[in-house]
């Protein structure tokens, strides 16, 4: 190697120096500008986030820094010096040597980014060895320290073992090992915690932010959310349209962004402190076309601040203020960007308890039972949903959180009855649908409708929009003609602000965000009372998200709809539901009123998923391990295992009870764990 | 992992169990008298001498009876007389196997070693030459017929260049080895008799190569496919970001989870190999299982073809069995 190793971490020298880095996609119709001229700079032991919605060239980035691109993708221009080594002059064999040895990266999917064929030791090691680091014997024992310094249960045992045998988190930590193995000086997370559950993000998160200040490892975080960076990175490069539109101190870009995009991102994203049911901030329209850009500031289009100069005079990147740069002419001369408008809170009723309930399950189970293993084996049983009692009452909104696996998905297709409950009873409207035949369940469909998660799964690709949403009018015969019906769909497209005449085009036509209002607008075709919502914004960018968000609160003011929302994001449960239940393992474990659970939580679960929502300054109560296997309940508290406070008592099984009005509890030390002061700033 | 072998040997075992009882019942009911093929018109003719001979070969028997039998013997390694022959059926079959299995292996052995390193590279080199080569070559082995490959290759080998030795397992004037397994290969190399080895080698490349030609095209396709979606995985990213060398990440983690499906087809391929050797057989005079077949199914010899049906279906099962432990070697996930 050229470059002196000796040279001490202090040296003034920046670990990555990244100068006009220009990255296209050579497609049939002309090079796609991915990355577009990103230049920053990354000190020794510094901490830098990017950010951006799916598309804005910050993962085709972070590629581009190892150069790991393939086909069809290409740097054309700009540079990456690593220590002063140009990256981008390196032979193959000099970049074979440099990656996984002084730069490293962590990907996103801890779920595929291990060999499913390899031992996990080997995976950590195999580069400690090929590097000449080590000889396999003490690289192996090094592997070993390595698993237990990320926190892998059982390191010894975990090293022999193959990467099935591990749940997400785990897999992450292992892929963290492998990133740090050489001790790099530079590592880069590619959404490393997006697959993963808040408290196991917060305890990744926390692992990375350890690893910078105990190793001074430089860190280049890439993630779409603002808040996961601000727990991690000093400074954030926000980038759109494949260009760097802001960078500057993160806490400095949350507080008072300059740039019109990066002001969109920070408010569009609900904040457990803001007033609940509030609307949030969405910025219309959708990033530019990458095949021609625009002569103007990219962003002008969507901008709500754009003045003349923007459409046709492209913004340099221009000191704003001291440590802080903008792409932005708005801004150029040292101002702020007014905060949005609060706008006005829907109105929120008071539960009327008096009436009956639209939706009621009682008892509620579901097992479903595994295939035998063998022909002598006791087939296994997952345990899903485990006695859940449930009130949803008209006009209201309740939002069912918590972890993968906790049984939320199942309690949504069980009060829609896609699946028949094990054991208890479910009424709808006052008739008992526990055990309804599939035909009597047809005439109830309509009042009874679902969204789901994955917007590009649950509409059918072969169908035009117009087909999809005309399908359940026609079956139903809510339309006596199709010309009827088409003009039905024509104003359903219109009530989730979609163009009427997009209904001759296909699913694959539109964005994430579009079709989900697609599959918003089938649930409201038939008019139904209750709409159960399982996920609809977690697979959204957050501007997108908040645009559907403001979609469904609008709906259920002009339609009078109850719905039922699953989510596992505390602060967009808290901006659109009325009432919270939190789920662990089957069972709830806290339910009442938004505000009161969110803000005052009482269950030391619902204190430590309240605390584990990255936004800078909320400190973290760090639960250990992960939930149980639904395949053998434990015995009383199914929390006991994980919880700070709980004792022998808690090994009987704490009713869900009343602790004050319309609040319910299951937890034999109400209150005891405290959520934990904001800090101010970083530590 | 040992569970799981006892358990697939258990149900290796029923199956063949199974597989008897299947193959016994349908040899019953074939439509066809052994009788009136064996006895001549004249003596067909005549009840008593029809009797006689029914109940010699226990003929005259309630099935259950027959089968009880047959299972009996079958324990004992007693595959029953050959009707045609009159020897042992398994006297027979150990007669006419060997030169089977010798050549379906040296043809499984073949395909693999030009089928996978070919897919491999046609992967790699996606689009490339060697891609076009290796497209050219499935494409060739798989549609081209065995009989028309057969006289092809002996018309140009053989008969034009003279580079090949003729059909046959060794020369006519050569003296087989001497030895106890009867595959030529083994037992000219246990006696040191180098001559042999060679001359065995020799006659066996044109028939194998001809009957592992279509594997040959079915592995490289497959092991192409495999690889392609193997190298699109994230692990593949991910050792590259660990800068390990290309050689590693393709062989050492590419490779492994590409051989999955690979060895399904290569199971079949090899059981296939050895039931479907008849043409070939046919063509180079070749002294195997599949003339012998060919020649009982003729004669209508049910003890010689329920036989061989089993040997068949065993040899299948045993192959099975070594694809699923083969699984249980590759993919961790299997086991347990």
């Amino acid at each position: 190697m050229a470059a002196p190793q000796a040279a001490t971490p202090q040296t003034t020298v920046p670990v990555l120096e990244v100068e006009d880095l220009r990255t296209v996609f050579l497609t049939d119709a002309g090079p796609v500008h991915a990355v577009d001229g990103v230049s920053f700079s990354l000190g020794p032991g510094e901490t830098l986030g990017i950010v951006g919605e799916s598309g804005s060239g910050k993962s085709v980035t972070a590629l581009s820094l190892l150069r790991l691109l393939q086909e069809p993708a290409r740097i054309v221009g700009g540079s990456i010096r690593f220590q002063g080594r140009e990256v981008l002059a390196m032979s193959p064999r000099e970049l074979r040597d440099w990656r996984g040895d002084r730069a490293a990266m962590v990907f996103q999917d801890p779920m595929t980014g291990l060999n499913p064929v390899k031992r996990i030791l080997g995976q950590v090691t195999e580069h400690i060895v090929s590097h000449g680091r080590m000889p396999p014997k003490p690289a192996r024992r090094r592997g070993i320290e390595l698993l237990r310094r990320m926190g892998v249960a059982a390191p010894e045992r975990a090293a022999a073992a193959f990467p099935h045998e591990f749940s997400g988190g785990m897999r992450q930590r292992v892929m963290m090992a492998i990133g740090l193995a050489n001790d790099p000086a530079l590592l880069i997370a590619d959404e490393p915690t997006t697959a993963l559950d808040v408290t196991i993000q917060a305890q990744i998160l926390d692992l990375l932010r350890g690893l910078n200040q105990e190793f001074g490892t430089a860190i280049v975080l890439i993630s779409h959310d603002l808040g996961v960076i601000g727990s991690v990175c000093r400074r954030v490069a926000v980038m759109y349209a494949g260009e760097v539109v802001e960078e500057a101190p993160t806490a400095d870009v949350l507080e008072d962004p300059r740039h019109p995009y990066a002001w969109a991102l920070v408010n569009a994203v609900p904040r457990l402190e803001a007033p609940a049911g509030a609307r949030l901030t969405a910025i219309e329209g959708t990033p530019p076309d990458p095949l021609n850009p625009l002569p103007g500031c990219r962003f002008a289009p969507r901008c709500p601040f754009r003045i003349a100069r923007c459409d046709t005079e492209h913004p340099p990147l221009m000191e704003v203020a001291p440590g802080r740069r903008a792409r932005c002419w708005v801004t150029a001369d040292g101002r702020s960007l007014p905060r949005p408008t609060v706008p006005a809170t829907a109105e929120r009723r008071a539960p009327a308890t008096g009436e009956a309930p639209l939706l009621q399950a009682t008892g509620l189970e579901k097992k479903f039972v595994l295939p035998r293993k063998s022909l002598f084996a006791q087939p296994a049983m997952v345990h899903a949903v485990n006695g859940v009692d449930l009130v949803l009452r008209r006009g209201e909104s309740l939002g069912v959180v918590g972890e993968s696996g906790c049984g939320k998905s199942t309690l949504a297709r069980l009060l829609t009855r896609l699946h028949a409950p094990t054991a208890g009873r479910i009424t709808f409207e006052g008739q008992d649908i526990t055990t309804a035949t599939p035909a009597a369940l047809r005439s109830l469909r309509p009042r009874l409708q679902m969204v789901f998660q994955d917007p590009y799964a649950s509409l059918n690709p072969r169908m035009t929009v117009g087909q999809i949403l005309a399908e359940p009018l026609l079956a139903h015969r809510r339309a006596p003609s199709r010309a009827a019906a088409a003009e039905r769909v024509a104003s359903l497209l219109d009530t989730v602000g979609l163009k009427p005449a997009f209904a001759t085009r296909f699913p694959h036509e539109f964005s994430g965000g579009q079709r989900q209002r697609i599959s918003i607008a089938r649930a409201l075709a038939l008019e139904p009372a209750v709409v159960v919502a399982d996920e609809p914004v977690s697979a959204l960018d957050v501007n997108v998200q908040a645009q559907v968000l403001n979609l469904m609160l609008s709906l259920r003011e002009r339609l009078g709809l109850s719905y039922l929302f699953i989510a596992h994001d505390l602060a967009v449960v808290r901006a659109f539901c009325d009432r919270v239940a939190v789920m662990y393992l089957g069972r709830i474990v806290e339910e009442g009123p938004a505000d009161e659970v969110i803000t005052r939580p009482l269950h030391p679960y619902t204190v430590a998923l309240t605390s584990a929502i990255p936004e800078p300054g909320r400190q973290r109560v760090l639960l250990g391990g992960e939930p149980p296997s639904t395949l053998r309940l434990p015995q009383g508290c199914a929390f006991r295992a994980r919880c700070p406070v709980a004792q022998d008592v808690c090994a009987t099984l704490p009713p869900l009870a009343e602790v004050a009005p319309g609040h319910r509890l299951a937890c034999h030390f109400p209150g005891a764990l405290a959520p934990l002061p904001r800090q101010e700033r970083l530590p | 992992m040992s569970r799981y072998i006892v358990q697939r040997l258990v149900t290796a075992v029923m199956m063949a169990i199974l597989a008897s009882a299947v193959i016994f019942l349908i040899a019953n009911f074939v439509p066809g008298d052994p009788v009136l093929a064996q006895l001549g018109d004249i003596a067909a003719s005549d009840p008593a001498t029809v009797a006689r001979w029914r109940a010699k070969w226990g003929l005259d028997l309630p099935l259950w009876e027959r089968y009880g039998i047959f299972l009996s013997g079958l324990v004992q390694g007693d595959l029953g007389t050959s009707i045609a022959t009159r020897r042992p059926v398994l006297d027979d079959i150990f007669q006419y196997a060997p030169a089977t299995i010798e050549l379906a292996t040296v043809a499984f052995l073949l395909s693999l070693v030009i089928g996978i390193p070919l897919g491999i590279a046609a992967a790699v080199w996606r689009d490339g030459w060697v891609d076009s080569v290796a497209r050219v070559v499935s494409l060739l082995g798989v549609s081209a017929p065995t009989f028309w490959l057969a006289f092809i290759m002996l018309a140009i080998f053989y008969g034009g260049l003279g580079w090949a030795p003729g059909p046959g397992r060794l020369d006519p004037i050569a003296f087989p080895p001497e030895g106890p397994t009867g595959l030529f290969l083994l037992d000219s190399v246990m006696a040191g008799d180098w001559e042999t080895f060679g001359d065995t080698v020799a006659h066996l490349v044109l028939p194998s190569i001809v009957l592992a030609a279509a594997t040959i095209g079915l592995i490289t396709r497959t092991t192409r496919a495999a690889m392609l979606d193997s190298l699109q995985q994230d692990y593949i990213r991910v050792s590259r970001a660990k800068g390990m060398r290309e050689r590693t990440t393709i062989l050492g983690h590419a490779l492994p989870n590409a051989l999955v499906p690979v060895v399904t087809l290569g199971g079949l391929a090899y059981a296939n190999l050895l039931a479907g050797a008849v043409m070939t057989e046919t063509v180079f005079s070749w002294p195997g299982l599949g003339r012998y077949t060919f020649r009982s199914a003729a004669a209508l010899d049910f003890p010689a073809i329920v036989g061989i049906t089993l040997v068949v279906s065993v040899t299948f099962l045993l192959v099975n069995l070594a694809v699923d432990l083969s699984y249980a070697l590759l993919d961790p996930r299997v086991r347990r």
